[in-house]
């Protein structure tokens, strides 16, 4: 690792909330758009998250703050390994971690609301970690390394050898990225069953880092679809680009499922799409 | 810098409406007149809410629930009230278990007036209540306790 990537890493923390603010920004208005509306203006998550720091901040429990707060270190984190062009296996563990300790914020509350949401939370990692891990399994298989500078030095695409993988990651990107029809344990949005989820005891600042890190995750979360094209930097920003448009889209088109479906259906894609992609590459 | 007045959630709450000015309320989120385009948002959980929106009067069951909500938004918060029976009690003002308005439990900003409430005049309310949101957060920065 040079001096280089490891400036690419350190920008993340400046870069990755513009641009996560920015990448969400258009989401609420193409979001709005599809839904005929005129829609917030493309900086309002940045006023949004502003605000959120000029409240006041009252917690019942304030071990809270120190958990929330534990979350938003190890997103950063995670994500300045990832751009510096880490290793991905640790990426991917940083960044479970870095939820769970979110999930120990939620359940230090007392409120069952929260409590719910937590759970929700534990549900999806569960059904999200094993396609993500193939993932970076299939990568290695392709190019022999968990680096990411590796990976991007790859010369083919990554996609033409990964088809299944790359499928399989978009479906849990939506857990992700906490949209429709996965969005259980908290969504963008207003209401839902479970008022606000997992971050129903979140207020004001706590909530602010929260929203922050959400931005960070964004980021390093299309970076990783960005790997698939790695060798070719335009077709990587223009496949970024769209999958998240689909992502909107379903996000619009669908609504929420309960965890079993969720759960399982995760678990399905991951052992057809990715099991079959990785014996298909084993086997060639 | 005021972030403030581009970012006012709010949470809305029927004490005991006749349904009347919450679908206006809720007709404000509607494509037509789209409050999120000043980035409101309706939000469900009085943790994250700037603006206390209430429709009808209190009555002896949601005084408790109205007072209980008021303290779980943190500081700066405006209270609107939307409605003639939020305002005073309304049609339903001699009912044996109505107390009155809103302000019989809280301290009211900004009433909007309205049998029901259009939801031009209840946007209106809420522009008016983002000034005095403003005020407060001042207050609070000074150090004084706002209301
Ligand atoms: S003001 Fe009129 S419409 Fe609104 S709650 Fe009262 S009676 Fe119903």
């Amino acid at each position: 690792m040079d001096l280089m990537h490891i400036l690419y890493g350190v920008s993340f923390i400046l870069f990755g909330p513009l641009i996560g603010g920015i990448i969400v920004g258009l989401d609420r208005k193409l979001t709005a758009r599809m839904q005929g509306r005129v829609g917030p203006p493309v900086l309002q998550p940045f006023y949004d998250i502003g605000k959120l720091f000029q409240k006041e901040r009252i917690a019942v429990i304030y071990s809270e703050n120190f958990w929330v707060i534990a979350y938003l270190i190890f997103i950063v984190a995670t994500g300045m390994i990832f751009f510096a062009g880490g290793d991905l296996l640790l990426v991917i563990f940083a960044l479970t971690l870095a939820h769970v300790f979110l999930i120990i914020g939620a359940f230090s509350s007392s409120s069952p609301y929260a409590h719910v949401g937590a759970q929700r939370e534990l549900i999806q990692l569960m059904a999200i970690e094993p396609m993500v891990i193939l993932t970076a399994v299939g990568m290695y298989q392709v190019t022999g390394s968990f680096f990411v500078i590796d990976i991007l030095a790859y010369g083919g695409l990554l996609i033409f050898v990964l088809p299944g993988v790359f499928v399989g990651f978009l479906y849990v990107l939506t857990f992700k990225l906490r949209k429709s029809p996965f969005d259980l344990a908290t969504s963008h949005h207003a209401h839902q069953e479970l008022v606000k989820g997992l971050t129903t005891e979140f207020a004001g600042p706590t909530l602010g880092i929260y929203e922050l890190a959400h931005l960070y995750e964004t980021v390093m979360l299309l970076g990783f679809v960005y790997l698939f094209f790695g060798a070719n930097p335009l077709t990587g920003i223009i496949a970024v680009i769209l999958v998240y448009i689909i992502e909107i889209f379903v996000d619009n088109a669908t609504t929420r499922i309960t965890w079993q479906p969720a759960l399982i259906s995760a678990w399905i894609v991951t052992i057809v799409l990715g099991g079959l992609n990785l014996i298909g590459l084993y086997l060639l | 810098m005021s972030y403030l007045k581009k970012s006012p959630w709010i949470l809305h709450y029927d004490a005991s409406s006749c349904n009347g000015c919450d679908i206006e309320v809720l007709a404000c989120l509607t494509p037509l007149y789209d409050v999120e385009r000043f980035g409101i948002i309706n939000t469900g959980n009085p943790k994250h809410a700037d603006i206390f929106v209430i429709t009808g009067g209190i009555n002896e069951q949601s005084s408790v629930v109205v007072k209980n909500i008021y303290d779980q938004i943190p500081s700066p918060k405006v209270v609107v009230a939307v409605g003639i029976c939020a305002a005073t009690g309304g049609v339903f003002r001699e009912c044996y278990n109505i107390k009155g308005g809103v302000n019989t439990t809280i301290p009211v900003d900004v009433y909007v007036p309205g049998c029901a409430a259009r939801p031009e005049s209840i946007i209106d309310g809420i522009v008016a209540a983002l000034s005095i949101l403003e005020e407060k957060r001042k207050a609070m920065k000074k150090g004084e306790t706002p209301l």
